[in-house]
């Protein structure tokens, strides 16, 4: 046995056991930083190839309220509610990715018209304030424990949702990572004309890819609305949401497994570690930092956090590799 | 044709002037810079705030307030290029994004940490007007005239100054102007200045129209990066023309449904005509 499954081993151990001695309110951030582990995977998937989408606050916002909405309102089990939510992101995704991609959309003009379609999901969640509430948010119909519902009180329970949610993450990036399409969207990321004149299939790389992040995405949204219970539309979609995703990612660095998760656990840690430091009498406090390092970290450390441990350990990530070179092809 | 669809129209365009303005101040800087900030309308937001202070908390006179709000705007702008944009000029467009943006976190929470969120207002209430049946607000009819003369003073800035010149010149090929004896980093602060400027003057706007408060950026940002691609990012023209067109779309949208499905449409409206004119409307 090598050392390396050794220490995975005792990484699942440990990962398993968190439940049994970790205390309620340290539960609740571990669940947290795997569901956005895994939406920052999702994330991933594409813009590593530097298809960078600011428009996944979109498919998490859809991901999100669908099954609530279906449950509240109908009672319709979120086992039938997640499906038909991952099938509307992955409908949203196609009507707006082919044409995208049809058309040659890309680089800043890519990222500013899914900046927009998040917008537009966001829009439409306020706008239609009768069924969502609006801005004022909106909360499920609880019910207790119930695998029907998908609702458990316990915290250990969507623990090991979310534990299995991440592992799935991380499998759906090896599946990719070793297959043969991560060339062909390496290729497409650095040169579309060149890829397909060597006969890359570029819209089936693209649309693939593109459905695959979507409907991860949702489902990530899906498992973060019912965990919260309550949502509001800023909170799961629109430029925010948006924004955070690509940040935390490219913090942790895009172009390795872990790299995202790792950006959600620093990212939380800040951002929580801020908040209880300052307490909530100096509210903004602990964004303002988060802002200032956002900057300082794509100015000093464009390959994300592991990137850079990676460059130190190894000296074999080339600089030419940081984050967004490719999608300027 | 319904009376109140015309009025909806004419405050439309109205709003578009402002607009207009800011796609200007967008547009010289990617033009010329060639970075798109995306925290722009937080700077009209900080400008939003300096106004506020000045005329409501500490009574400075309305003319002297906006004046001192613009000049500080254009400040910020030259520490904001300063600070964050000259370190990534040479770094991949996305890192130049995601540095704007970094911005955009900071400059939201740092305003909620200092004023917090309420909703300010610097209490000038001017009249509506009353045009054959129809009211127009006349702090938007000021804010159309100001911007359309803000419009033309650029204009003529870029045409018969040799600054202007540079400027052009930059847009046009910045590989050669070096060679002509123009100091890029120069006109880089001067534009940067100069769209924080205009930034601030449509913050003297829109003061007047809306209250203040740290996320109100994200309201009409995005509407303006929008109108930007539309008109063709660098285009300043057809940025111009761009505004009106959304400005329309919102405001007939608005007489029709309600506020925020208006923007739906704009924004469903621009992701369309992405794919139709991927260059932007107004590029050959």
């Amino acid at each position: 046995m090598s050392i390396s499954r050794i220490l995975i081993l005792i990484a699942a151990a440990i990962l398993v056991s968190v439940p049994a001695f970790a205390p309620a309110y340290f539960l609740h951030l571990f669940i947290q930083i795997l569901i956005w582990a895994f939406i920052y995977t999702a994330w991933s998937l594409m813009g590593r190839f530097g298809f960078v989408s600011f428009g996944h606050g979109a498919f998490m916002g859809l991901g999100a309220y669908i099954p609530a909405l279906l449950w509240t309102f109908w009672g319709v089990t979120p086992w039938l509610g997640i499906p038909l939510a991952v099938a509307a992101a992955v409908l949203l995704a196609v009507i707006v990715g082919y044409p995208c991609f049809a058309r040659r959309v890309v680089g800043h003009y890519f990222a500013l018209v899914t900046l927009a379609l998040s917008q537009v999901v966001l829009l439409s969640l306020v706008a239609a304030r009768d069924v969502t509430g609006g801005s004022l948010g909106f909360t499920q119909k609880a019910v207790g424990h119930s695998w029907y519902a998908l609702q458990f009180p316990e915290k250990s329970y969507f623990y090991f949702i979310a534990l299995l949610l991440w592992l799935v993450g991380l499998l759906v990036w090896q599946r990719i990572d070793r297959g043969i399409s991560r060339e062909a969207l390496e290729a497409i990321g650095e040169d579309e004309d060149a890829a397909a004149a060597v006969g890359i299939d570029v819209m089936y790389q693209k649309m693939r890819v593109t459905i695959i992040s979507a409907a991860l995405t949702a489902l990530g949204g899906a498992i973060y609305g019912q965990y919260f219970m309550y949502l509001n539309p800023e909170t799961v979609s629109g430029i925010t949401v948006s924004l955070q995703i690509v940040f935390a990612a490219i913090a942790g660095g895009v172009y390795s497994m872990l790299g995202p998760s790792v950006g959600a656990l620093l990212t939380l840690a800040l951002t929580e570690g801020l908040r209880v430091w300052f307490g909530t009498e100096f509210i903004g406090a602990a964004n303002t930092i988060y802002g200032i390092l956002l900057v300082l970290c794509v100015i000093f450390l464009p390959q994300g956090v592991v990137g850079a441990l990676q460059g130190i350990r190894l000296r074999r990530v080339p600089r030419a590799k940081s984050v967004g070179r490719i999608s300027e092809a | 044709m319904d009376i109140y669809l015309i009025e909806a129209i004419i405050n439309g365009i109205l709003l578009g002037g402002v607009l207009a303005l800011l796609a200007l101040g967008l547009n010289l800087i990617f033009g010329v810079v060639d970075v798109v900030w995306i925290s722009y309308a937080d700077i009209v937001m900080c400008g939003m705030y300096a106004v506020y202070f000045l005329y409501a908390q500490y009574g400075i006179p309305l003319p002297f307030a906006c004046l001192i709000g613009i000049a500080g705007s254009a400040c910020l702008g030259i520490v904001v290029h300063k600070l964050i944009i000259s370190p990534v000029l040479d770094s991949p467009p996305l890192n130049q994004l995601l540095a704007t943006g970094g911005l955009l976190f900071f400059l939201q929470s740092f305003a909620t940490l200092l004023f917090g969120t309420d909703f300010r207002n610097i209490g000038v209430r001017l009249p509506v007007l009353e045009i054959a049946t129809m009211y127009v607000s006349f702090a938007r009819l000021i804010a159309f005239g100001v911007a359309l003369v803000g419009a033309v003073v650029l204009y003529f800035f870029l045409k018969k100054t040799y600054t202007g010149a540079a400027i052009r010149a930059i847009a046009q090929d910045r590989e050669i102007v070096g060679l002509m004896g123009i100091d890029q980093r120069r006109v880089y602060l001067v534009v940067s200045a100069i769209g924080g400027a205009l930034a601030g003057l449509a913050a003297c706007l829109l003061a007047l129209q809306y209250d203040v408060h740290p996320f109100i950026g994200n309201t009409f940002g995005p509407v303006i990066f929008m109108i930007c691609v539309l008109g063709g990012l660098g285009n300043m023209l057809g940025g111009f023309f761009a505004s009106f067109i959304i400005s329309l779309i919102i405001a007939i949208g608005g007489y029709y449904s309600s506020t925020e499905l208006s923007y739906v449409f704009a924004f469903s409206f621009f992701i369309v005509l992405m794919f139709i004119r991927p260059r932007g409307l107004f590029t050959p």
